[in-house]
């Protein structure tokens, strides 16, 4: 429905160019880990972009549900099962646990929403460092397996020991999603997303069960939060209940708001360039926390579409004042 | 066609509506008059599942549709705009009239998912019927404009166009010209009745007295929440009741 202008069709496909051929000038290990988390953190932000960009209901409980999916998949992996297996289980369970919650949580509005599910998340955490026998409580899980590896006919097999078959591996989930989001999101289903952020009354008079689209929004935004929860426990070979920590729902709610809300390119934006930014400004030690809350606060007066959205209105303002000119 | 029965909204102390019966008969153009805080928006409010009346029924074709959700309302094909311009303004136009068509396609998430067969074909007609609908509208041109680029009547247009691009069988309209001058009035009221002329019923509230009596073909006046009048625009224009009420004298009939 929007076609895209030529420019930034070549742009896009710069990007993927240069996404594919990363191994090759990855600068240091440690810095291609960081990008290998950027994409994984890329895939949450991007659901979290469904639920709270486009449907414009805050759910606070992201990184709960990264939590079910990482632990899930590093429990199920520990016993045996195999992760091409654990993952999408997982990131369903994820899912099915949005569906269970979803019902009481989205009877409420607004910043009550956003209270409630705050607080199933910090219960979750409370569960996942307390709860022992599953999840290993403070400690957490370890020697969690690599992904299986995947045979090849003739040619062996591939192996997810290397960085760059991981960051493959990622990049691989990371295009996908952008694909299913694309399909959603920029589709007349996806607009009826739109309309429940815009105007809920409006859309309910129109015939939009406004419950049980937000309902969809909640449990995909879930279902691909727990696939990257369960990515970043085969990558990283550990869990503990950081991961499921409304600390790392903040986290990505700033990739969000800086990358750009309710835009596809936003999320990943964000989830990739705030890590590598917070790397190099390393030296500012905690300072660079104050950089960063002032980032957001200007953000959110002056660009409340992000980086994307602002990098946008340039565009158009550029144009615009050629129009003007000829 | 829609039939109210002893309809009656209570808010708090206050009673909006009060043991009200009409009826709405297929083909017509009803309007609902009344001086301000009459109760002719709570009304709307209540045909339309927006709010839950306190007592009495409201049946569509004898079906009992009280205590429906809105949009299961639509469903039935009951359609209405709202008093203040209310619109999708974050979006453009033919995005307000697919939002408006969504229900009657099987626009899912499975089908939009998976591109299912029949997804194609019922995409492209959502957006046929899109955009024949804002042809009817004179907003053809304005298609992928965003809704704060267009001018108050425009608006008040489009946001007729999202209630009948569905195709309801009933449209509701709460006072479609409010603010509008004159001129805009006049081909906003022409409007409406070529809305008629496709067979849509049209139930209309509006304040400008010349331009219902020659556009109703029923008129239900109401004061403080009740029926004081009903009939042809001839009978309401000679009813004393309907006299004090607007002059502003302590109505008691
Ligand atoms: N949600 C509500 N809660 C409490 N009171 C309400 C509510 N909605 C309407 N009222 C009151 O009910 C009465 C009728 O209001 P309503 O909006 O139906 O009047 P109206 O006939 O549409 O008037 P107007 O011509 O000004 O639009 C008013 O006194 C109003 O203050
Ligand atoms: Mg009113």
């Amino acid at each position: 429905m929007i076609t895209k202008p030529i420019h930034t069709k070549l742009l896009y496909g710069f990007i993927l160019l240069a996404a594919l051929l990363l191994p090759l000038y990855a600068p240091d290990p440690y810095m291609f880990q960081v990008i290998i988390m950027s994409l994984i953190f890329a895939i949450a932000v991007l659901a979290m972009n469904l639920i709270i960009g486009f449907t414009g209901q805050a759910s606070l409980a992201h990184a709960a549900f990264f939590g079910f999916g990482a632990y899930g998949v590093a429990i199920m992996t520990k016993a045996g099962i195999s992760f091409w297996l654990a993952l999408p289980a997982a990131a369903s369970i994820s899912a099915l646990l949005g569906l269970v919650i979803g019902p009481p949580a989205l009877r409420t509005r607004g910043s009550y929403f956003a209270i409630v599910t705050l607080a199933f998340g910090v219960i979750v955490w409370i569960v996942a460092g307390n709860w022992v026998q599953v999840t290993g409580g403070h400690n957490g899980i370890f020697g969690i397996p690599r992904p299986t590896p995947i045979p090849i006919p003739f040619l062996g097999e591939i192996e997810f020991f290397e960085q760059t078959a991981q960051y493959y591996l990622v990049l691989a989930f990371l295009l996908l999603t952008l694909f299913i989001m694309h399909r959603l999101v920029y589709s007349v289903f996806g607009l009826t997303f739109m309309a429940i952020r815009n105007n809920e009354p409006l859309a309910d008079a129109v015939g939009i069960n406004t419950f049980t689209t937000k309902l969809i929004a909640f449990v995909t935004a879930n279902f691909f939060a727990g696939l990257a929860g369960g990515l970043y426990v085969a990558i990283i070979g550990a869990v503990s209940p950081s991961v499921a920590s409304h600390m790392l729902t903040f986290n990505f709610l700033i990739f969000l708001i800086l990358g750009g809300m309710a835009t596809l390119t936003g999320p990943v934006v964000g989830a990739f360039a705030i890590p590598i930014l917070m790397e190099w400004l390393q030296e500012l030690g905690h300072f660079r926390m104050l950089f960063f809350g002032v980032l957001l606060i200007v953000t959110i007066i002056y660009f409340p579409r992000g980086l994307v959205g602002g990098i946008r209105q340039l565009n158009q303002k550029i144009a615009d004042w050629r129009q003007t000119k000829s | 066609m829609l039939a109210v029965k002893y309809l009656s909204k209570q808010f708090e102390g206050l009673v909006a509506v009060k043991e009200l019966n009409f009826d709405i008969q297929e083909g017509e153009i009803l309007a609902i008059i009344g001086p301000n805080g009459a109760g002719k928006s709570t009304v709307f409010n209540l045909l339309t599942g927006t709010l839950k009346p306190t007592a009495g029924k409201v049946f569509i074709h004898d079906e009992d549709i009280t205590g429906l959700k809105p949009y299961q309302i639509v469903k039935k094909g009951v359609a209405r705009t709202f008093q203040t311009t209310s619109l999708f303004d974050q979006l453009r136009v033919i995005d307000n009239m697919l939002i408006g068509c969504k229900w009657r396609t099987r626009l899912g998430f499975w089908n939009t998912l998976f591109h299912t067969p029949g997804w194609k074909s019922q995409h492209d007609q959502a957006v046929q019927s899109a955009l024949e609908t804002l042809d009817f509208l004179g907003l053809a041109d304005k298609a992928l404009a965003f809704i704060p680029t267009l001018s108050q009547e425009e608006q008040k247009r489009l946001a007729i166009g999202v209630a009948l691009v569905s195709k309801p069988k009933l449209l509701l309209l709460d006072e479609p010209t409010g603010g509008l001058i004159r001129e805009e009035t006049e081909r906003i009221a022409q409007f409406i009745k070529s809305v008629r002329e496709q067979g849509t019923t049209v139930c209309i509230i509006e304040h400008k007295m010349q331009m219902i009596m020659g556009m109703a073909d029923r008129i239900l006046v109401l004061n403080y929440g009740q029926k004081i009048a009903e009939g042809s625009p001839d009978d309401i224009k000679s009813n004393q009741a309907v006299i004090e009420a607007y002059l502003g004298g302590e109505a008691h009939a």
